[in-house]
């Protein structure tokens, strides 16, 4: 069922009142990813795909390739996209229709984190220069939405892309059921979450803490260890030092998410 | 100019200046211009180097559909538009993803500095259009519509302030432009700042960042939304400074 407002406020009290005595619902440490596993090849139809579960969280990203133009400013470059759904089947709280605000922040900042660390080579994927191009979609459907979608969806985006297999094109079309090889991949970014509640902040928040939170910070980074994406969320501020905290924290936690790939 | 490779040979610092003559710790132009739309309850017009945004507050106002209302506090509402001449390829007008995400971010950046607890049940709309960008025009739109606010006197903690900082040819710079902001390297690290407070409501990034280069970027960004404060600061004076004491 629907949890009204009123339900997260007073749940909000008794989840500070734990969080000062440094406890979480499920014991977990502050800084303590939940359970994840990483299941790659989950489904025929795709060209790459990846289910990712992280605690009750989760996620599955299918890769469909097709074949089109270019953007005009990078003529020598295939194209990628990526988008996640809320689907109304993973929560009573998503309602079917256009995509909400939501919705759309969390396929942009999932797209900014295999985007801006040049997870796919796009150079590789020109098949004639500024004419025809790969395309690449990762779209993202969420199955079960426990909280943390994010790290969720970077997660399972980045392990179907690793799975993708490049189809040959003939006559400027995709040849079905036929492959090159792999779907270039250079690496991979991993995107670490957390929510602050009163003055705590929280790694991978669970459905209580994500609807309890007051803020949240993303970071994306590669196993370089170089940031490539982030984004505040909510409405609470930080300080500088909890932001440098939470950098600090991303570069390491993000390693031991790394591993389950 | 070198065909295909004047990204590589450009120098976007050389000896000390950049491209358009800047320091790297240096600002542009910023205009900020107060009471600028007569049918508004507040607003601002904000010229950013060759940025050009205005920003509108109408409210609070009752809130419809009746269901959007919150019995505690005013809803506030932001809407960040660019029109479709105002990039060199014309915007198709309506819905984008990127409009999308940067109204949420930007509602967000300044409803915490709101007292919204005055205005139970009702709406305050804040409208950003975007009539020129040259990068940086969500911290425009954001630097407008706190001053837009502050003009429609909902009382506030303090004001937002915005800016950019980022590197582009491998230097920490403040204040990107568009040109600068297409460097290969380039990293964009918008944030959005309130002084009274040192708090920061708005952290966003794109590009490769390392570790070592966050502590100079943070405090740069700092120190550019302290000067872009004191802009909204004057600006809000220069119209109220007769009526103060009445």
């Amino acid at each position: 069922m629907s949890k009204t407002n009123l339900y997260w406020v007073i749940k909000k009290d008794s989840l500070l009142a734990d969080l000062s005595h440094g406890k979480r619902s499920d014991k977990r440490k502050f800084d303590e990813y939940r359970k994840i596993t990483v299941e790659k090849g989950v489904s025929d139809t795709a060209e790459g795909s990846a289910m990712v579960q992280m605690g009750k969280t989760k996620v599955i990203a299918g890769v469909k390739i097709s074949v089109g133009t270019p953007y005009p400013d990078s003529p020598d470059k295939g194209t990628m996209m990526v988008n996640a759904e809320l689907l109304p089947l993973s929560s009573p709280d998503f309602e079917p229709g256009f995509p909400s605000e939501d919705a759309v922040e969390l396929s942009r900042v999932v797209d900014r984190g295999i985007r801006e660390s040049h997870a796919i080579d796009l150079e590789k994927l020109c098949i004639r220069e500024g004419e025809l191009v790969y395309s690449v979609f990762v779209d993202i459907d969420i199955i079960n939405y426990d909280g943390n979608l994010f790290d969720a969806c970077e997660l399972a985006g980045i392990a179907a892309l690793e799975d993708t297999k490049l189809p040959k094109v003939k006559d400027e079309k995709i040849v079905e059921g036929e492959f090159t090889g792999k779907l270039p991949i250079n690496h991979q970014p991993i995107e670490c979450t957390f929510a602050k509640i009163g003055e705590h902040i929280l790694l991978d928040p669970d459905l209580e803490e994500d609807n309890c939170k007051e803020a949240a910070f993303t970071i994306a980074i590669t196993e370089k260890d170089v940031i490539c994406a982030m984004q505040k969320r909510g409405s609470k501020p930080f300080t500088k030092d909890e932001l440098t905290s939470m950098i600090d924290t991303a570069i390491k936690e993000s390693k031991k998410l790394r591993s389950n790939l | 100019m070198i065909l295909g490779k004047k990204n590589q040979e450009k120098k976007y610092v050389d000896k000390g200046k950049r491209l358009d003559g800047r320091k790297t710790d240096e600002l542009r132009q910023i205009d900020i211009e107060v009471g600028v739309i007569d049918q508004a309850d507040g607003s601002a017009f904000v010229q950013w180097g060759k940025n050009k945004v205005y920003a509108a507050v109408y409210g609070p106002k009752e809130c419809l559909p009746r269901h959007t209302q919150n019995p505690l506090k005013a809803v506030l509402r932001y809407k960040y538009n660019m029109a479709p001449f105002s990039v060199s390829d014309r915007i198709r007008p309506g819905y984008s993803r990127r409009s999308v995400e940067i109204s949420k971010v930007s509602r967000l950046a300044l409803e915490k500095t709101l007292v919204l607890e005055d205005f139970p049940k009702t709406a305050i709309d804040v409208f950003v259009e975007i009539i020129q960008a040259d990068a940086g025009s969500r911290a425009a739109g954001i630097t407008a519509a706190s001053v837009a606010l502050a003009d429609a006197g909902i009382p506030m903690t303090g004001l937002v302030s915005a800016c950019a900082v980022g590197k582009a040819g491998g230097h920490i710079i403040l204040d990107m432009t568009k040109e600068e902001e297409d460097a290969p390297d380039a990293i964009d690290l918008p944030v959005a700042y309130v002084p009274e407070t040192g708090e920061f409501t708005l952290v966003q990034m794109d590009g490769e960042l390392q570790r070592k280069d966050w502590d100079e970027l943070i405090e740069l960004a700092v120190k550019g939304c302290e000067m872009v404060g004191e802009k909204q600061r004057l600006a809000l004076k220069k119209k109220y400074e007769g009526e103060v004491n009445e």
